[in-house]
């Protein structure tokens, strides 16, 4: 179920994502570490959209499997793509002046972590928190 | 909000940071925090996160290189109020902030910084000595 959809154009839909990532955590009765990680990773993901591909957007939904429930986030864009997904996946790795921590820092934070990237077209990082 | 309040207590600059920070607040705050220490020549600065949710990596090292920066103008900046989730979430994130200096809260991170300035104070005496004893070897 869809909670909410947000647009990254700006530097404040960063901010943006991080409130509806946390209202969407509180409401789902995340613990308040597993709320914080949530956020961060959003934070995290959202600013790579706004600094890499300049436009893009967040989904934030209730997912249910058997009898746990969770949180997944899809951020999409139609960015530049990432060339080579495990050198960007590296700690430390960046193209910007950023730390590079942002993809290998999520996929630490959260539950499951899934990137798909096409040169040219965009792409797209899922993450995953269970309850 | 675009700007954060720096307000000065005695010989001491307190910043209070808060939950809507953007990116481009956090890089103007540290060159305002810059200036107003090199202004008002302060020797100690407290910064006060206890009401962010979050420390992502942008913030996270907009926090670390404004401490090395004060450092260099030859002050001190100790980070309070650190929650145990952003501390949890830090080291998990793989953030450095290790030079920073923490304090669970303002009262101890004051007093934290009042020994860090004096330390400080100490060594310029000592470096002081050292040079006029080593003048009058010289001679």
């Amino acid at each position: 179920m869809i909670l909410f959809e947000l647009n990254i154009e700006e530097e404040k839909d960063i901010v943006a994502v991080r409130q509806k990532s946390r209202e969407a955590a509180v409401n789902l009765n995340f613990s308040f570490v597993d709320q914080t990680r949530i956020i961060t990773a959003a934070s995290e993901l959202s600013r790579n959209i706004y600094q890499h591909a300049i436009k893009g957007r967040a989904i934030i939904e209730k997912i249910s499997e058997g009898i746990k429930n969770g949180i997944m986030i899809t951020f999409e864009d139609e960015g530049p793509g990432i060339r080579d997904i495990y050198l960007a996946m590296k700690n430390g790795y960046s193209t910007t002046k950023s730390l590079g921590l942002g993809l290998s820092g999520s996929k630490r934070l959260m539950d499951e972590f899934e990137i798909y990237s096409t040169i040219g077209k965009g792409t797209k990082v899922i993450i995953k928190k269970w309850l | 909000m675009d700007k954060i309040p720096i307000l000065k207590i005695k010989d001491t600059l307190v910043v209070l940071l808060q939950d809507d920070l953007t990116d481009s607040i956090a890089i103007h705050f540290q060159e305002d925090l810059l200036k107003k220490i090199f202004a008002s020549k302060v020797k100690g600065v407290l910064i006060d996160i206890s009401l962010l949710g979050i420390v992502d990596s942008f913030l996270g090292r907009v926090i670390s290189d404004t401490a090395k920066m004060i450092k260099l103008l030859g002050a001190e900046l100790v980070l309070v109020g650190m929650s145990s989730s952003v501390a949890i979430t830090l080291v998990e994130l793989g953030l450095e902030i290790g030079n920073v200096s923490t304090s669970l809260d303002i009262d101890s991170g004051l007093e934290l910084l009042t020994a860090l300035v004096k330390s400080n104070a100490v060594k310029e005496v000592d470096n002081i000595q050292i040079t006029e004893e080593g003048k009058n070897d010289f001679i």
